[in-house]
C-alpha cells in the first residue's frame, strides 16, 4: 500500500512536469529538449538554495524562475538566433549542465534534514507519503486552473494559434515570436518547478537526474490521451496529462513488482511510450475497436 | 476618389550580387482608389504573389515605398500590418487553425491587430453573432460553429478564411488566387460571396486569379503584370470593353 500511495505522490509532482512539457510538445508542437536541462536546474537551484538556509517555499518559488530562464534562453536562440528549434533546445540542455555543477559544487547534494515544503508543520501529522500526495495535489490543482484560464484568455487563444497555425497567427497580427518565447518560459518554468519538487521529495538533487525527462513527460501526455480519447476539451485535456502521469508511475510500480530492477526504468520508459505511440497502429491493424465495440454489443 | 494604396518604384531582386541575381518586379508604380477592386492577371512568376507579399509584410521591397492611406507601411511588419489589411490565401489549410473550433477562429479573426492581453475570450458573447454571420453563408458552417476547423471541407475552411479576413473590415483585402483549390461549383460560391461582400462593405480589394472569365466578371479594374512590370492597368468601359481574347495578347513570356 505504502509502494502505491508513494507512486501516486510521484506521479502528481511529474505530472508537474508533463503539464509544462505538454504546452511545447502539444500546442506549440515544439519538440524541446531543454526539458532534460531545465529538469536537474530547477532541482539544483532549489536544493542549493535549501541548503543555504533559505525559506523552502522560496526555494520552490526559485525553481520555477530558473525554468522560466532556461525557457527563454531556447527561446531567444529559436526565434532570434534562428537556430532550430531541437538544436536550441539541445544546446541549452548542455550548457546548463556546466551551471548546475556550480550550483551544487558537486554531483549531487543531499538534503539531509533540512527543511522543505514537504516535511512543513502542517503534513508532518499526515501518515507516510501523504505529504507529498497533498502538495503534489495542491499544486497539480492549482496549475490546471491556471492554465486552462490563461489558455482561455486573448492572450492564451493566440498562443493556441501560434502553435496551430503560425502563418495564419502572424496575419491576425499576433507576434508569433513572442508567443513561442512565451510558451517555452511557462512550460520550462513549470518543468523546473517540478524538479524542485521532486528533488524535496526524494532528498537530493543530481545533475545527471534530467536523462530520460523528456520521454517520462511525453508518456504521461501520450497515456493520458489514450486512456481519455482526443475529443476533450482543453481543461480537460490538462487533467488528463496528470492523470495519465500517476498512471505511468503506477506501470512502472506494476513491472518492478514483476522483478525488473529500476537500472531497467529507462529501458521500460522508452518501450512503454514507443508501444503507446505505436497503439492507433495497432488499433487499425488488428481491428481492436471493432472487437471492443462487438464485446460490448454482443455481451 | 481619394488614394487608398500607393506603392512607389517599387522594386525587389532576389539573390543580389551573386550570378543568380533576378529582378522579380522592376520599378512598379501603382495607386488604389478607396474602393477599388483589382484582379490582378499574369503568367506564372510575372510577380503576382511578389507583389501581394510586398503589399502586405511578409516580403520587403530593394527599393521603393508601400504606402497605406497617406501612412508609410514600408518598413512595418506583416504582424503591424494586420491592423489594416487582411489576406485569403490560395491553400485553404493556410488560413485556419485546425486544432481550434470555427467559433474560436472567428474569434481570433475579431481581435485582428489589436492588442492580445490576459482578458478571457468571451466567446459566448460572440456565439449569436457568429450564428448570424454565418446563417447567411451558402455551406452550413452555421451548424458548425462548434465542430474543429481540421474537420471541415476544403471549400467550408476557405469560406471561413475569407470570412475571418472580412469580419473585421480591413482597409485593404488581399486574395491570392482563393478560389483555386476548389471544385467549380464551391468556387463560383465564392467568388460570388466575395463580389457581394466586398460591394456591401465598400472594400479595397486586389484579387489575383488565373481564371480570365473571372478576372473580367468582377472588380472594376484589370492589372496585367508581365516579367515584373505593368502591362495594363484598365478600369471601367474599357476594363468592360476586354475580352479574354485581347487579354491574352499581354501574356508573353
Amino acid at each position: 500500500m505504502s509502494l502505491v500511495t508513494s507512486t501516486i505522490g510521484q506521479g502528481l509532482l511529474w505530472g508537474i512536469l508533463a503539464l509544462g512539457l505538454y504546452l511545447s510538445f502539444r500546442i506549440l508542437n515544439f519538440p524541446d529538449m531543454t526539458v532534460e536541462g531545465t529538469f536537474p536546474f530547477g532541482a539544483a537551484v532549489c536544493v542549493a538554495a535549501l541548503v543555504r538556509g533559505v525559506d523552502p517555499a522560496i526555494a520552490t518559488l526559485l525553481s520555477f524562475i530558473a525554468g522560466l530562464g532556461t525557457g527563454l534562453v531556447t527561446g531567444l536562440l529559436y526565434t532570434k538566433g534562428k537556430i532550430p528549434i531541437l538544436l536550441a533546445g539541445i544546446l541549452t540542455m548542455t550548457g546548463v549542465y556546466s551551471v548546475n555543477l556550480r550550483i551544487l559544487g558537486k554531483a549531487n547534494v543531499g538534503l539531509l534534514n533540512h527543511a522543505t515544503l514537504l516535511n512543513a508543520k502542517f503534513l508532518t501529522k499526515l501518515p507516510a507519503n501523504f505529504p507529498t500526495i497533498v502538495v503534489g495535489l495542491i499544486f497539480a490543482i492549482c496549475i490546471v486552473i491556471l492554465l486552462a484560464l490563461f489558455l482561455n484568455t486573448d492572450l492564451g487563444q493566440a498562443f493556441i494559434a501560434t502553435g496551430d497555425n503560425e502563418k495564419m497567427a502572424r496575419s491576425l497580427g499576433i507576434n508569433t515570436d513572442n508567443m513561442k518565447i512565451l510558451g517555452l518560459m511557462v512550460s520550462n518554468g513549470l518543468i523546473g518547478l517540478s524538479g524542485g519538487l521532486l528533488a524535496q521529495n526524494g532528498g537530493y538533487a543530481d545533475v545527471n537526474m534530467g536523462i530520460g525527462t523528456m520521454v517520462i513527460g511525453l508518456a504521461a501526455i501520450i497515456i493520458g490521451e489514450v486512456v481519455y480519447g482526443k475529443n476533450l476539451s482543453l481543461s480537460a485535456r490538462l487533467v488528463a496529462v496528470v492523470v495519465g502521469s500517476i498512471l505511468y508511475r503506477l506501470v512502472l510500480l506494476l513491472v518492478l513488482q514483476l522483478g525488473f530492477s529500476t537500472n531497467d526504468f529507462k529501458l521500460i520508459s522508452a518501450i512503454i511510450l514507443a508501444l503507446c505511440l505505436m497503439l492507433p497502429l495497432f488499433q487499425k491493424k488488428f481491428h481492436i475497436h471493432k472487437i471492443w465495440k462487438r464485446g460490448i454489443e454482443k455481451p | 476618389m481619394s488614394t487608398l494604396l500607393d506603392l512607389k518604384n517599387i522594386t525587389t531582386t532576389v539573390n543580389a550580387g551573386t550570378k543568380e541575381e533576378k529582378k522579380i518586379l522592376k520599378n512598379i508604380n501603382l495607386q488604389l482608389a478607396d474602393g477599388d477592386f483589382v484582379t490582378l492577371l499574369g503568367t506564372n512568376g510575372a510577380g503576382k504573389s511578389t507583389l501581394l507579399n510586398i503589399i502586405n509584410g511578409s516580403l520587403f521591397p530593394s527599393e521603393g515605398h508601400v504606402i497605406l492611406d497617406k501612412e508609410d507601411l514600408t518598413a512595418w511588419s506583416e504582424v503591424k500590418r494586420a491592423k489594416y489589411i487582411s489576406q485569403v490565401f490560395q491553400d485553404p489549410k493556410m488560413g485556419t487553425a485546425p486544432r481550434m473550433t470555427v467559433a474560436e477562429n472567428l474569434l481570433l479573426a475579431t481581435k485582428r491587430g489589436k492588442r492580445r492581453g490576459l482578458r478571457m475570450r468571451g466567446l459566448d458573447k460572440h456565439l449569436a453573432e457568429f450564428k448570424e454571420i454565418t446563417a447567411k453563408l451558402p455551406n452550413g458552417l452555421s451548424e458548425r460553429l462548434d465542430t474543429f476547423v481540421g474537420n471541415l471541407s476544403g471549400g467550408q475552411r476557405q469560406t471561413l478564411s475569407f470570412l475571418m479576413a472580412t469580419i473585421k473590415k480591413p482597409k485593404l483585402l488581399l486574395l491570392d488566387e482563393h478560389t483555386a483549390a476548389l471544385d467549380p461549383n464551391t468556387s463560383h460560391q465564392l467568388l460570388e460571396l466575395t463580389n457581394q461582400v466586398v460591394q456591401k462593405d465598400h472594400l479595397t480589394c486586389v484579387m489575383i486569379t488565373h481564371q480570365l472569365k473571372d478576372a473580367l466578371k468582377y472588380g472594376n479594374r484589370i492589372v496585367i503584370l508581365n516579367n515584373g512590370k505593368i502591362v495594363l492597368d484598365v478600369r471601367g468601359k474599357e476594363k468592360n470593353k476586354l475580352t479574354e481574347k485581347a487579354i491574352l495578347q499581354y501574356f508573353t513570356d
